[in-house]
């Protein structure tokens, strides 16, 4: 990026050409700033506006399907630099180039027989979710002479995640969640070609229990007419020689009686609420069981719309709150990556 | 008498007594253990508890208690409700520099059950420092150690100088603004 001339600097007024670069890169790192400040310590914030995405159309289901029901791996990704929309189709090209090689120093990658890979870059417009958004970016392997079979699928998103768009600098494209379902030895040659050819960095995006008391509590709420089964939360015991868990499932007509109790507020979910809701069920642990369950770790939260594990591990398994997902995992890895 | 009182008794000769209130027993004597290994040239006493207030039965017997330690456990939110439910029981003579919270487990960020914010407010709440620590770290204890033995040492009265409300106004000081907490 051309830097300001230094007189620029010293009267930090708006002048015209390399100037006005300089007054928009002040803006940024200011914003920056600003967010890390309400972050300190990565701490969750106190309250969440419940989401008003406008609903999918219906054949948006067939374009998503691939997300649902499937165990993915939850990355954050720092902003990609130089990347473009318009040169996915090279993106395949090289990347199957990649993987053959890999595939010919006999690295292995898991596949029975000769099996040929084929590498598709596709944009993703179903997530969308403002006009300033930028559509996802979908990575398909396929084993042609198998079906054709997908192998593996890699998706960036960046689902209601307006404000850091706002911050990236020019040249880097933002897209702080990455999804990932297939075979290990797969997702490192790609992970490491996505290192590489866009200078970003992958890091696991692990799940405090913090926030998956939030998400235990903001799922319950949802509503969803068919498919229902119970919630249940895993919790791990700390200190013992052997890893324990307990688990304890609630009916979902019952976790919902309680949340809407609770939840008394129309359009946002406040952390009140959702202590209030843990520490309920944490006590009718106790009455029962004579276990502080809040002395454990929560490590665990399945519910009918989706399933998600503290290391960063989710299964979507409705459609419907798709968006909502995918929008307080972006928040969660833009956390991670300021 | 149900609050703990500073001031109640009188303090035994060249000697002082800490007092580490946390439901992690195994923290807990690891840093007891720590603390006795420093070499001092007075006598430390260490008491240990998972709650306040301490059994009335044996009060007799206890010496003068110069310094409270709460140790929070970031990964158990169990902890932290207890702290807030034994601070209760303490007398407000105590919060003139003779507590001071412990935060454990804070490192990893991932598995905190307890906001980082959470504990810095109730220790601000209570006009207390707080020492970050992870015990499972042997340096990190012996460090840790060594600053509240040093804490003791100024709360029991043996450093000329130094009393622990000028000391804990220092550390006050050093914490900066808290305007963050707001």
């Amino acid at each position: 990026m051309e830097r300001a001339p230094t007189e620029d600097t010293a009267s930090g007024r708006k002048t015209m050409g390399h100037g006005t670069n300089f007054i928009s890169t002040a803006h940024l790192s200011r914003g920056r700033i600003s967010l890390k400040r309400g972050n300190l310590f990565g701490h969750t914030p106190a309250k969440r506006r419940i989401l008003q995405t406008p609903r999918m159309q219906e054949n948006a289901d067939a374009r998503i399907g691939f997300l649902l029901r499937k165990q993915l791996t939850l990355y954050s990704v720092t902003p990609l630099y130089r990347f473009s929309y318009d040169r996915l189709q090279e993106y395949s090209r090289q990347l199957c180039f990649v993987i053959a090689a890999e595939k010919q120093k006999g690295l292995a990658i898991h596949v029975e027989g000769d099996l040929k890979l084929k590498v598709k870059f596709s944009s993703l417009s179903v997530l969308k979710t403002s006009e300033k958004g930028q559509a996802g970016v979908l990575i398909q392997v396929t084993a042609e002479n198998a079906g054709p079979k997908v192998v593996w699928i890699g998706c960036f998103c960046c689902t209601c995640g307006d404000d850091i768009l706002e911050t990236v600098m020019e040249d880097f494209t933002c897209f702080p969640l990455f999804l990932v379902n297939g075979a290990e030895s797969l997702s490192a040659i790609i992970g490491t070609w996505l290192q590489q050819t866009f200078d970003c960095s992958f890091s696991l995006l692990t799940i405090s229990p913090l926030n998956l008391a939030w998400m235990a509590a903001m799922w319950t709420g949802y509503k969803i007419e068919h498919h229902k089964r119970a919630m249940e939360l895993t919790f791990s015991v700390p200190g013992t020689s052997q890893p324990l868990d307990i688990s304890y499932a609630i009916h979902a007509e019952d976790a919902k009686a309680l949340w809407d109790s609770i939840h008394t507020t129309q359009q946002e979910v406040r952390q009140e609420q959702v202590n209030l809701f843990m520490d309920g069920l944490c006590y009718h642990f106790y009455r029962h069981f004579k276990i502080y369950l809040s002395a454990t770790r929560l490590v665990k939260v399945s519910t009918s719309v989706a399933c998600v594990h503290s290391d960063g591990k989710i299964k979507i398994l409705h459609s419907a709150y798709l968006m909502e997902i995918l929008a307080l995992m972006t928040e969660l890895a833009i956390s991670q990556i300021l | 008498m149900s609050t703990l009182a500073a001031f109640g008794k009188l303090p035994t000769l060249n000697s002082a007594t800490i007092l580490l209130v946390g439901t992690n027993e195994i923290f807990q004597q690891q840093l007891a253990e720590t603390i006795l290994q420093e070499k001092q040239d007075l006598k430390i006493n260490i008491h240990l508890a998972d709650s306040l207030p301490l059994p009335p039965e044996r009060d007799h017997i206890r010496p003068r208690i110069d310094l409270i330690v709460f140790m929070v456990n970031m990964q158990s939110k169990h902890s932290y409700s207890n702290i807030e439910a034994s601070l209760v029981h303490v007398d407000a003579s105590f919060f003139l520099g003779k507590v001071c919270f412990l935060a454990t487990g804070a490192g990893r960020l991932n598995q905190i059950s307890i906001e980082v914010n959470a504990v810095l407010k109730l220790a601000d709440l209570y006009c207390s420092p707080v020492l970050f620590c992870e015990l499972e770290c042997e340096k990190i204890r012996i460090a840790t150690a060594q600053r509240l033995l040093r804490m003791l040492r100024i709360c029991a009265g043996h450093m000329s100088g130094v009393s622990a409300l000028s000391f804990s106004s220092l550390m006050k000081s050093s914490i900066g603004d808290s305007s963050f907490l707001a």
